[in-house]
C-alpha cells in the first residue's frame, strides 16, 4: 500500500465492489474488513467445499485452509489471517509464514505496520513470534503480549518455573516474570500484569505483585522502592523514561511518577494514562465522584462527566487536544476538550483527530445505521457498515469507507463540506 | 448428626504457622478500621440477639439446630469478639473463624429476610474473609483458585490458546447439526457479547455448544472475545482478595468495551452475576454495570417474548426448579425463570420455601470452591435441601446456577435422591425449534 499521501484523494464516491455478486465458490461470508486505503475490502468466506479462504474485493485467495479467522489489515495496508493448514501459521498477504506451530494468536502490528508479531504455543510451550521467527525461550504459560511501537521488540509476562495443583506457598514465592525477546528477567514476582516497551526501546515496565497484598511497578526487573494496594498499567513519558502508573492508597487513586506521587489519592478510579506526545502533560481517565467519570489532565477533572462510562481517550498529534468516549444513560458520545457533542448515539467509536489537529471525527452508529461524525457534524450518508475515518495530511480532507446496498463504497469528503 | 469438626486444610494450617498474635491485632484493626464504617456499626449496634435469623439458616436447619450454626452464632464467633477485644484474639480463633466464615456461610443471604432489622450478616462473613485474606489463613483450593484469577484473569488456569481452542472445537462441533452455524470471535460492534465461566471450557464445552446453538437459531448478532476477559467468574469476591476481583472485572468490562457491543449475555452462573452486576464493578467506581449485563435466565426469557425462539416440544416427566440466591434474591429472576420452565415442562412442581425464600444449594459463596477437605461438612450441612428437595417426588431438578449444581449434586448422591440435575439452556436445546438443523 502506498504512504498515506499517495492515495487517491481526489474528492467524490467510489464503488470498490459489489458485495451482493455471486460467487458459486462461496458457501459464505464473514465480516469484512476494509484496508487502511480504502481500496479493498476482505473477509473470512467459506468455500462450497467446507474449507476455509479470503476473499479480497470480488477475488479469492488460491490457498484453501482448514480455518481462517483474525483476518486484520496491518497499518501499511498488509492482510493478515491466522490459518491452519494442519499447523497454525500467520499469513501476510496470502504468504503463510514458513513455520507453523501448535496454534498463534492475537497478531500485534508495530505502529506502522513494517513489523507484524503474535502469539505461539507449541507442545506446551508459549513465547511469541516476530516477522516469522520465534524466541529463542518458550515458557510453560505466557500472556499479556505486547509489541513495541517501533516494532523492535516483544514482551510477555511468562511463568518461568513449573507450577503443580494447588500449590499455593510456590506460587506466593513468585513463579511469572517478565520476558522481553524472549529473555527472562532475573526475577520473579508473584504476578505480573502489562508490561509495556519504552519509547527507546531500552527500559520495560510492568505492574507485579510483591505478596497477595502489595503492588507496585518493575522496571528492567527492578521495583519501585514504594508500593501500594493496587496499581494499574504503567506508560512511558515519551522522551525521559519517566514512568507513570496510577496507584491506590487510603482507598483512593492517584497517579505516582517513579514511585513518587503525583496526583492526590482523591479519585474513586484513575487508569489510561497517558503523556501527551511531547510529554508536556499527564492525562487519565477518573472517577472523580462515585459513579461519574470524566477525563484528568495533570490531575485536574474535567467538569463535563458521564454516569456510564469513559473510555477510547485520544489526544491530536501535537497534543494540544484530547478527546476520548462518554457513555450516559445506555447512549454514547465524544467528549473533546470537556465539552460533549449535542448529539448522543447508540455506539461510537474511538475518536480521530485531523492530523493538526483542528478536527476530531468518529465512526458512530444510530438505529442500526453508521456514519462517521466530525465536530460533532454527521456525514449526510448512512452505511449498513463503515470503518473508523482517516484524514489527509493536511486534515481538509477525509476518507470514508462503507458499505450502503451490499455495495463496498470508498468516498473522500472535503471536511468543510460535513462540517458547514 | 455429627458434631462439629475443626477441619485440617493446609492453607490455613500452614498459613497459621506464620502469625503472631500482633500480626492479627494490626490486621483486624486495619481492616475494621480503614475498609468499614457506619454500615457495620449499625449492624453490630442493632442487633437484638432475637434469633431469629436462624430458622433462615440451612446450617442451622440441617445441623438439628445447632445454635452455633446460626447465622448470629457466626458473627457471634467471628466478627463480635474480634470488636470487642479489638483484634487481641488467638491464632486457634482466627482458624475457627477462617473454617466459620469461608465454609459454613454460603453469604446466600437468606437471613437477611428473616432479620427484623435487615440485619445483612453475609456482609459480616464476608469482612472475616477479608481479614482472612490478609493474614493469609484462605483455604488451599480456593486459595489456588483466585491466584488463577490473579495469572489467567480465568478460574481454571485456562491458558489464551486453551480458550480459543476450546470455543473453535465446539463450533465444529455445532457444524455437525447446525451447518452454517457460527461463535463469531471478536466480532466489533456485535449487539451481544456472551461470557462464561472457567469450568465451561475446561469441562462443560456442552454448555457452550447448547448456548451458541440457541444464539444462532434465535439469528442473533453476537461475539465471544478471543482474549482475557472472557470469564465473568470471580472466587477472589468469596476470598475478601478486593483487588483481584476489580482486576478481574475491569477485564470483562473493558473487553465488552472495546468490542463495542450494546450488552453482555452470561451462562447460567449464580456467584458470577453478583460480581459483574454487583460486587466487581462497584469496587471499580461503577455504580451500575458500565455495559448492561443480563443473566442468562431473563435472556431466556426475552427469546421467549420476542418469538426469537419456539417450543418444539415440552418436556413430559414433572420437574421442580431451584432457585439460585444470586439471581434471585439479587435480581428477581424466579418469575421470569418459571415461565421459561413452564413454556418447556410440562409439570413444574414447586419445592418449598421456593422463590426468594428457597433453601441455598451450600455450595454457593466459594464454599464449594474449598474443596475436599470440607465436602463431607458441606454436604451433612444440607440435609435440610435434600429434604426439600425429596419432598418434591420428581426426578428432574433444573438448577440454572453453576455452583448450585456442584452442590445439589453432591446431596443427591449422599443422601440416595435419584434425582437428575439439568441447566435451564439444557432444556431449552433439546425442546426448541431448530429449523436449520440437520
Amino acid at each position: 500500500m502506498a504512504p498515506k499521501a499517495q492515495w487517491d484523494w481526489s474528492v467524490g464516491s467510489k464503488t470498490v465492489v459489489d458485495l451482493a455478486t455471486n460467487n458459486d465458490e462461496v458457501a459464505w461470508r464473514e465480516e469484512s474488513h476494509a484496508s487502511p486505503d480504502g481500496e479493498q475490502v476482505a473477509a473470512v468466506v467459506r468455500t462450497t467445499d467446507e474449507t476455509y479462504t479470503v476473499q479480497v474485493n470480488d477475488t479469492l485467495w488460491e490457498s484453501q485452509f482448514d480455518r481462517v479467522w483474525y483476518l486484520r489489515y496491518s497499518p501499511d495496508g498488509r492482510l493478515t489471517a491466522l490459518v491452519n493448514d494442519g499447523d497454525w501459521k500467520l499469513c501476510v498477504d496470502e504468504e503463510a509464514w514458513e513455520e507453523g506451530y501448535g496454534f498463534v494468536w492475537n497478531t500485534l502490528f508495530s505502529e506502522d505496520g513494517s513489523v507484524i508479531a503474535c502469539s505461539v504455543s507449541d507442545s506446551m510451550q508459549y513465547g511469541m513470534i516476530k516477522d516469522g521467527e520465534i524466541w529463542p525461550n518458550l515458557f510453560a504459560n505466557a500472556n499479556n503480549f505486547v509489541l513495541s511501537a517501533d516494532g523492535a521488540h516483544t514482551a510477555a509476562a511468562v511463568q518461568t518455573e513449573p507450577l503443580g495443583q494447588a500449590e499455593i506457598f510456590k506460587f506466593k514465592q513468585g513463579v511469572f516474570s517478565v520476558a522481553v525477546d524472549g529473555e527472562p528477567w532475573e526475577r520473579n514476582f508473584v504476578n505480573v500484569w502489562t508490561p509495556v516497551i519504552s519509547p527507546s526501546g531500552t527500559h520495560v515496565a510492568a505492574q507485579v505483585r510483591l505478596n497477595l497484598f502489595e503492588y507496585t511497578i518493575a522496571c528492567n526487573g527492578a521495583t519501585w522502592n514504594e508500593t501500594f494496594s493496587q496499581v494499574w498499567e504503567p506508560c512511558f513519558h515519551p522522551k525521559t523514561n519517566a514512568i507513570a502508573a496510577p496507584v491506590r492508597l487510603g482507598g483512593k487513586w492517584g497517579m505516582a511518577v517513579d514511585g513518587q506521587v503525583v496526583w492526590k489519592p482523591q479519585f474513586f478510579q484513575v487508569w489510561h494514562q497517558r503523556y501527551t506526545p511531547r510529554g508536556d502533560r499527564l492525562i487519565a481517565l477518573v472517577c472523580p465522584q462515585y459513579g461519574r467519570w470524566t477525563v484528568a489532565v495533570d490531575g485536574q477533572a474535567w467538569r463535563t462527566t458521564f454516569g456510564d462510562m469513559i473510555s477510547d481517550l485520544t489526544t491530536s498529534p501535537d497534543g494540544r487536544r484530547i478527546a476520548a468516549v462518554g457513555k450516559e444513560n445506555e447512549r454514547w458520545t465524544i467528549i473533546a476538550d470537556d465539552k460533549a457533542w449535542p448529539e448522543m448515539y447508540d455506539m461510537c467509536w474511538k475518536p480521530v483527530f485531523s492530523p493538526n489537529g483542528d478536527h476530531v471525527a468518529a465512526k458512530v452508529e444510530r438505529s442500526k445505521k453508521y456514519t462517521i461524525v466530525v465536530d460533532g457534524k454527521p456525514y449526510s450518508k448512512e452505511f449498513s457498515e463503515c470503518w473508523d475515518p482517516i484524514f489527509s495530511d493536511d486534515g481538509n480532507l477525509i476518507l470514508i469507507r462503507g458499505i450502503i446496498n451490499n455495495t463496498y463504497i470508498r468516498i473522500v469528503e472535503r471536511v468543510s463540506t460535513i462540517c458547514g | 448428626m455429627s458434631e462439629r469438626v475443626w477441619i485440617k486444610d493446609e492453607g490455613i494450617e500452614r498459613g497459621a504457622e506464620a502469625l503472631t498474635p500482633e500480626r492479627i491485632e494490626r490486621t483486624i484493626n486495619a481492616v475494621l478500621g480503614n475498609e468499614t464504617g457506619a454500615r457495620l456499626m449499625a449492624y453490630v449496634e442493632t442487633c437484638a440477639h432475637c434469633g431469629l435469623c436462624s430458622e433462615a439458616c440451612h446450617f442451622y436447619l440441617s445441623r438439628d439446630r445447632d445454635p452455633s450454626y446460626s447465622p448470629v452464632g457466626k458473627v457471634k464467633q467471628t466478627i463480635w469478639p474480634m470488636l470487642k477485644n479489638k483484634g487481641k484474639v488467638s491464632v486457634e480463633f482466627m482458624k475457627q473463624a477462617t473454617q466459620i466464615a469461608q465454609t459454613e456461610c454460603n453469604l446466600c443471604r437468606r437471613c437477611v429476610q428473616y432479620c427484623p432489622f435487615g440485619i445483612d450478616i453475609a456482609y459480616m462473613m464476608t469482612l472475616v474473609r477479608r481479614i482472612v485474606h490478609k493474614l493469609e489463613l484462605t483455604p488451599l483450593y480456593i486459595q489456588d483458585t483466585a491466584h488463577s484469577h490473579s495469572a489467567t484473569l480465568n478460574q481454571m488456569w485456562v491458558k489464551d490458546d486453551e480458550w480459543i481452542d476450546a470455543l473453535h472445537w465446539q463450533e465444529d462441533e455445532l457444524r455437525d447439526e447446525f451447518p452454517t452455524a457460527r461463535i463469531p470471535l471478536e466480532k466489533e460492534g456485535a449487539e451481544i457479547m456472551y461470557s462464561v465461566i472457567g469450568p465451561e471450557p475446561k469441562f462443560r464445552t456442552q454448555l457452550i455448544y447448547q448456548a451458541a446453538a440457541i444464539m444462532n437459531v434465535a439469528g442473533l448478532d453476537w461475539t465471544m472475545p478471543a482474549t482475557p476477559g472472557w470469564d465473568n467468574s470471580d472466587m477472589a469476591m468469596f476470598t475478601g482478595d478486593s483487588e483481584i476481583m476489580a482486576r478481574l472485572k475491569r477485564a470483562h468490562f473493558e473487553t465488552a468495551a472495546r468490542l463495542r457491543v450494546k450488552k453482555i449475555v452470561m451462562g447460567e452462573c449464580g456467584h458470577a452475576f453478583r460480581s459483574v452486576y454487583d460486587t466487581g464493578n462497584r469496587v471499580l467506581g461503577w455504580r451500575m454495570p458500565p455495559i448492561p449485563v443480563i443473566h442468562a435466565l431473563e435472556f431466556y426469557w426475552d427469546l421467549l417474548n420476542e418469538g426469537r425462539i419456539k417450543v418444539a416440544k415440552q418436556i413430559e416427566e414433572p420437574v421442580t426448579f431451584h432457585d439460585p440466591c444470586n439471581v434471585v434474591r439479587g435480581r428477581g429472576l424466579h418469575e421470569k425463570a418459571r415461565e421459561v420452565v413452564r413454556a418447556f415442562c410440562k409439570n413444574l412442581v414447586e419445592m418449598h420455601p421456593n422463590r426468594e425464600h428457597n433453601l441455598c444449594c451450600a455450595a454457593g459463596g466459594g464454599v464449594i470452591n474449598c474443596g475436599p477437605p470440607f465436602k463431607n461438612a458441606r454436604v451433612e450441612s444440607n440435609r435440610a435441601k435434600a429434604e426439600q428437595l425429596k419432598a418434591t417426588g420428581v426426578k428432574i431438578c433444573i438448577a440454572p446456577c453453576h455452583n448450585c449444581h456442584g452442590g445439589l449434586d453432591d446431596i443427591i448422591h449422599k443422601y440416595e435422591l435419584d434425582m437428575e440435575l439439568k441447566f435451564l439452556g439444557e432444556i431449552i436445546y433439546e425442546c426448541m425449534e431448530k429449523p436449520e438443523a440437520q
